[in-house]
């Protein structure tokens, strides 16, 4: 199922009104949280190592 | 100075001084753990050694504490591991704490069964002086000589010449073999020009050994206490082991700019303490400040010229994996020079001390590295997401896989290499070391001893196998769940070789061929006229 526009907002809703170093430290848990639920739907670690490949991908080329 | 004081060792005046000389086959440089454990192992097989040391007494402050339960099974082995499980601390429980909150525990062993725990702590000055005294029981097989400095060694035509300089003068004699276990900065080592290539930390540690009878631990047991940040010590990490005679270690994170003088000098140490262990009467009985290096040397085996222990391979303390590691090497390489002394495996077996202990090395120097990275935290972002684990750790239980306080140290499995026949049975695979069960009012590991044997685990057949002994075990429950249903071929430093279905007389003796590096074909094994084929 592909992300939705409600998904989008709560994002953003998250981040609502945290300083810079809060909005950080959210993303960082949020990664640790999304890589836990990946990696246990998956029996392995090799769906967050792709995604971790295609981030940075995104950022580097 | 420290809370054991031990007995001096005497010197003794060699017999190269008198124009005798020594019939050894090996020489073992250092008298430290892992050298005593080679010379115990090569007499059980036995091969005479003479262990020389520049020092006469046992190491000062207690250095390597932590033994764990393969080790302490290897020890008992050699013959010193009941003492040690009397005289040491017993722990299995590890406990981690984020400022003052636990975040949670580990049990290392959660199950009964077994002779020896997840760990004893017992200072290495007592694990030394044990090895002596095993060692003076073999007087025809052990010549421990004490301040006997090896100055030089150079390779013959058929073994080793070592130059020793005693305090009735300078010597020099020949052996087979040497093997150095002349520690972390290896005079052996240095003399050769070997490369002893790794990685740095910056990080300095604080080790204080702190004499304290009225502990942090109560009545309740020991336990691994291990602190990211607490408000004792702020912004660092801190490890808490206990150790007998009411010592407690304690190591503490400083900043990687420390001044390693001033940071050992006691006006500085006790308000470190002091802060940690509140108003409890204590006395200082070692400090020590430290960086940490892994490093190891790309080969074990140089010719004639053989590495255990520190000398071969360093490591962070965090795992016990240094002194544990060694003690590793020692059983490794042990049964396997014997047997090429005695002319029952070719040289070509060392070469797979060299495998199968340069594995357990890198896998020792890749779990320490990581920790000393977790608790360092000092590339970009790494700050942030490890206080992003440690708050999360209590809710999502399953994000505590990556809190890395240190990886205590596990044998490690030889599957893959080239003396282990590859496969299993699906309890077991080849290459595992052998787990201990209760067996008949004893222990498996004690009836298996130091030697080729097949173990028979609910498999009828025969009392010996292809030239082997077997041991049988029916119905003994804990045997079968660890091992399940086959035949074992075990090995003297009690690794599993090979795994069968049944007595295959001619696939036991491939396998068993294999585990002495003699070769699939079987050379070069005796011929029948009795000489030997090429190898």
């Amino acid at each position: 199922m592909a992300l939705s526009d409600a998904l989008y907002e709560d994002l953003l809703a998250a981040h609502r009104g945290l300083d810079p170093d809060r909005s950080a430290a959210l993303n960082r848990m949020l990664v640790l949280l999304l890589a836990t639920e990946l990696a246990e739907a998956r029996g392995d670690e090799a769906g967050v190592r792709e995604a971790l490949r295609a981030a940075r991908r995104a950022v580097t080329r | 100075m420290p809370a054991h004081a031990h007995e001096r060792q005497p010197f003794v005046r060699p017999p190269e001084l008198s124009g005798g000389t020594t019939d050894a086959s090996v020489a073992v440089v250092g008298a430290g753990p892992v050298g005593l454990a080679v010379a115990v192992d090569l007499a059980l097989h036995g091969v005479r050694s003479v262990v020389l040391d520049d020092n006469d007494v046992v190491s000062v402050g207690s250095r390597a504490i932590c033994w764990a339960k393969r080790t302490l099974e290897i020890f008992d082995r050699l013959g010193v591991g009941g003492r040690m499980l009397e005289k040491g601390v017993t722990w299995k429980v590890g406990r981690l704490f984020h400022g003052d909150e636990e975040l949670f525990r580990f049990d290392l062993l959660p199950e009964d069964g077994h002779r020896f725990p997840a760990f004893v702590n017992l200072q290495q000055p007592y694990v030394e002086q044990y090895l002596i005294e095993r060692a003076r029981a073999f007087p025809d097989l052990i010549d421990l000589r004490f301040r006997h400095r090896v100055t030089g060694h150079a390779e013959t035509a058929d073994g080793v010449r070592l130059a020793v300089e005693t305090p009735d003068g300078p010597y020099g004699f020949d052996v087979r073999y040497l093997v150095a276990c002349d520690g972390a900065r290896s005079p052996t080592r240095g003399r050769m020009g070997l490369p002893f290539d790794g990685e740095t930390f910056e990080e300095k540690f604080l080790i204080a050994d702190v004499e304290m009878p009225d502990g942090p631990f109560g009545e309740g047991p020991t336990e691994r206490r291990f602190w990211f940040d607490p408000t004792f010590h702020p912004g660092k990490s801190a490890l808490l082991h206990r150790q007998p005679d009411d010592v407690y270690r304690i190591d503490l994170q400083l900043d990687p700019g420390a001044d390693a003088a001033a940071e050992a000098a006691e006006e500085r140490v006790v308000p470190r303490i002091r802060a940690m262990v509140g108003d409890r009467p204590f006395r200082l009985d070692w400090v020590s400040v430290y960086t940490f290096r892994c490093a190891r040397l790309e080969r074990f085996v140089h010719g004639r010229t053989i590495f255990a222990g520190d000398s071969a391979h360093l490591v962070s303390p965090f795992g016990a994996r240094g002194g544990n590691g060694g003690i590793h090497d020692a059983d490794n390489l042990g049964w396997k020079l014997a047997a090429v002394v005695r002319g029952e495996a070719p040289e070509g077996l060392l070469a797979t001390y060299d495998e199968e202990r340069g594995r357990g090395a890198d896998e020792n120097i890749a779990c320490s590295s990581r920790a000393t990275r977790f608790m360092q935290a000092a590339e970009p972002e790494a700050w942030g997401f490890r206080q992003a684990i440690l708050a999360l750790a209590r809710s999502a239980p399953a994000v505590r896989g990556m809190i890395n306080s240190g990886r205590l140290s596990q044998p490690c499995a030889l599957g893959g290499t080239s003396a282990v026949t590859d496969g299993g049975n699906g309890t077991i695979a080849a290459g595992a070391p052998c787990p201990d069960a209760p067996l008949g009012g004893g222990w498996l590991l004690s009836r298996l001893g130091g030697r080729f044997s097949l173990l028979a685990v609910g498999t009828p057949g025969p009392d010996a196998a292809a030239g082997l002994p077997v041991l049988h075990v029916r119905d003994e429950a804990e045997v079968a769940a660890r091992y399940g249903r086959g035949v074992f071929l075990v090995r003297p430093d009690q690794h599993v070789a090979a795994v069968f279905g049944g007595f295959d007389a001619e696939a036991i003796r491939a396998a068993h061929r294999r585990a002495l590096a003699r070769g699939a074909r079987g050379a070069p094994r005796r011929a029948a006229g009795g000489g030997r084929t090429a190898a």
